[in-house]
């Protein structure tokens, strides 16, 4: 068999012709989307009822690179975009790919209220620490003392815990992985297409080439490497003490609950209105 | 009672502008609006709020009204026809993402009931003062439909036309009413379900692998899939090609992209465009007004004829695109022209850049009531 007919059994999920993608090498983005891709395979789902949306930065591209109905939306909107999405089309199931700055700098007040809604989106936020796109600026999550190309003199700002701050703000299922823990990862991203209402996953993602090289991990291998030395799996630990540090990097599910969906208790409602009105 | 009955309330009724506004949106069908609490647009929402869950409709107040828009903006991709309902606070907000409509053409209807600006302003006061902005409030070049209703009754009329507008150019079409006609209360007459005309999308007649989600069809308008349906395409803020996908790169694709936005306006007003002609054909002063302004220019302008001046009114329907062609042609028979509006001089500029060597006298009002029809009559007396 020449190699040409070779196809990988997972390229029916990508648009090749949207290859190649616009990533530095080293980066952590192609080990999520593959991991999203296997889960996807692995739940056989149907890629008619997926919507993929993304926010503005580099792993934003990846709704472009998934076969199915995609939105790349504006800067800081793919929750608020795909809330409307949902609402119009319960049936569909919308996954918000996107980074830490899109999600919780810019974005930030539409991931609150969808977790307080508990909207049924499933969002995966890929965090580098930094802007990746627009050259290495200081974000929401950039760790104290980090240097970036605005925080030149080192970061005074505290930085966001994003697992925190969704299970506070009222999300279903909240998990923490790194780029390291593929096998984790996709167990977890599996577990959130099947939850009802709204879900978290942050990955935490090598930037060697914008952020690493500023501090210390110029290599991909090193960004690694302190995933490797500092992760440690605490399921179901307080999501407070959840730390990102050089020493101790908490990961693991932190929440998994029952909850109602929005839409569910949205559509119920409209019911009894209707069953209502029949009655006068 | 079946669904659609209760969806379209035809018969005679007593409302108010922004109520008349909402069942409009309800007649035209829509069936979704995100919004967000603001004076003097809220009781569109509060409506529709009540009424959406009537028939299956989706009302949700989103977190602010950049969500509010992008929540639209979602669900027109899911297939629905959507609104949303803001002032002028609120519009500034949505900019960004009336631009991101435009960019991936989904049809919506913003809603923005001027009051005085800039900043919070006169919260309960009118205002004509977002007229410019409608068309230039995003950034790049762009094209956009405006219509401007004067009356409690084309409050219902227009939202309905704006839906149909929305959906057969893939474009954000803006009612840009104002504080008085949205807190007004008139006779409205709602039509039975056979007398609305209404326009859906374009939908795709070819299998999804075929599928160009922004290929063009001879209107400059391309046939739109909704997620969902099997075609598996891709939509984006960014410059893209006839696929969706992002070129960024190419001076080519940019070109051809942003003209065929502006063009499938542009080269379609002749079907878009309403005006309202009183008197105008033998006038030798003609008042260019629209809103609720345009009503004092009418009474300004019956008031002249007892007075032996030849005047006319050519009121805006339409604001954008702009009805160049009938402010030209009614410039061209006439002596001079008077605009009023509740501004510093908006759509002013667009009647004096067609008027050609004709003078154009301007009144301005700001801060308090529409002008009274003795205002505008002083200054038709003085053109004449």
């Amino acid at each position: 068999m020449v190699l040409e007919e070779l196809v990988h059994p997972y390229s029916r999920y990508l648009r090749s012709d949207m290859m190649p993608h616009i990533w530095c090498s080293g980066c952590g983005n192609g080990i999520v989307l593959n991991c999203f891709v296997h889960a996807l395979d692995e739940l056989k789902m149907d890629m008619d009822k997926l919507v993929v949306v993304s926010g503005i930065g580099c792993i934003g591209r990846t709704a472009g690179y998934i076969n199915a109905d995609s939105f790349h939306t504006t800067h800081g909107r793919p929750i608020a975009f795909a809330s409307g999405v949902k609402l119009a089309n319960p049936e569909l199931e919308i996954v918000v790919i996107s980074g830490d700055g899109d999600l919780f700098a810019i974005g930030g007040n539409h991931f609150i209220h969808a977790a307080r809604r508990n909207l049924g989106l499933k969002v995966i936020c890929v965090n580098n620490f930094t802007y990746g796109m627009t050259g290495g600026q200081q974000g929401p999550t950039t760790p104290r003392e980090s240097l970036t190309t605005t925080t030149p003199y080192g970061n005074i700002e505290h930085p966001f815990n994003l697992v925190h701050l969704a299970a506070a703000s009222g999300a279903t299922y909240v998990a923490r992985w790194t780029s390291l823990h593929v096998r984790r990862l996709t167990l977890s991203l599996k577990k959130m297409l099947q939850k009802e209402g709204f879900c978290f996953i942050e990955v935490v993602s090598p930037c060697p080439e914008i952020f690493g090289r500023r501090n210390k991990m110029r290599t991909p291998l090193e960004m690694m490497e302190w995933f490797k030395r500092a992760s440690v799996v605490e399921n179901f630990s307080d999501p407070s003490k959840a730390d990102i540090t050089p020493q101790r990097l908490v990961v693991g599910e932190f929440v998994d609950v029952e909850k109602v969906s929005y839409e569910k208790l949205l559509h119920e409602k409209i019911s009894q209105i209707n069953e209502k009105s029949m009655r006068w | 009672m079946s669904n659609a009955k209760k969806a379209l309330l035809t018969g005679v009724h007593f409302m108010n502008g922004d109520e008349a506004c909402a069942e409009g949106a309800i007649a035209a069908g829509c069936r979704f609006f995100a919004g967000y609490p603001i004076t003097p647009a809220t009781e569109i929402a509060e409506h529709l709020a009540e009424r959406m869950p009537e028939f299956g409709g989706i009302y949700i107040q989103m977190e602010d009204e950049i969500a509010s828009i992008a929540a639209v903006i979602g669900a027109s991709y899911s297939g629905c026809k959507a609104m949303t309902a803001t002032s002028g606070p609120g519009f500034s907000l949505m900019q960004e993402n009336i631009g991101l409509a435009v960019m991936t053409e989904a049809p919506c209807v913003i809603v923005d009931i001027m009051r005085g600006g800039p900043s919070t302003g006169q919260p309960t006061l009118p205002g004509q003062q977002d007229v410019m902005q409608a068309k230039w409030g995003s950034h790049g070049d762009y094209g956009i439909i405006a219509l401007s209703p004067s009356s409690v009754q084309e409050m219902f009329d227009l939202t309905v036309e704006a839906f149909n507008l929305a959906e057969s150019y893939r474009v954000p079409a803006m009612l840009m009413g104002d504080e008085v006609v949205g807190h007004m209360w008139e006779r409205v007459t709602i039509p039975s379900a056979s007398e609305i005309k209404i326009i859906s999308r374009k939908k795709p007649n070819v299998t999804p692998d075929k599928y160009k989600p922004f290929k063009p069809d001879e209107n400059l308008v391309p046939p739109m899939a909704c997620f969902g349906e099997g075609y598996h395409f891709h939509a984006t803020g960014l410059t893209h090609d006839e696929r969706g996908y992002p070129m960024t790169q190419s001076s080519e694709v940019q070109s051809k992209l942003v003209r065929r936005l502006c063009d499938k306006i542009d080269r379609n007003a002749d079907k878009i465009v309403k005006v309202q002609q009183v008197m105008v054909d033998d006038a030798d002063v003609v008042v260019v007004a629209y809103g609720i302004v345009a009503r004092a220019a009418l009474s300004a302008v019956r008031k002249a004829r007892e007075s032996g001046i030849k005047a006319g009114l050519l009121r805006l329907v339409t604001l954008w695109p702009f009805p160049e062609k009938q402010v030209a042609a009614a410039a061209e028979c006439a002596k001079a022209m008077v605009v009023p509006e509740m501004n510093c001089g908006q759509m002013v500029r667009e009647v004096q850049r067609v008027a050609g060597m004709k003078p154009v006298a301007f009144l301005s009002k700001l801060g308090e009531d529409p002008h009274t029809p003795l205002e505008i009559l002083e200054v038709i007396r003085r053109s004449a």
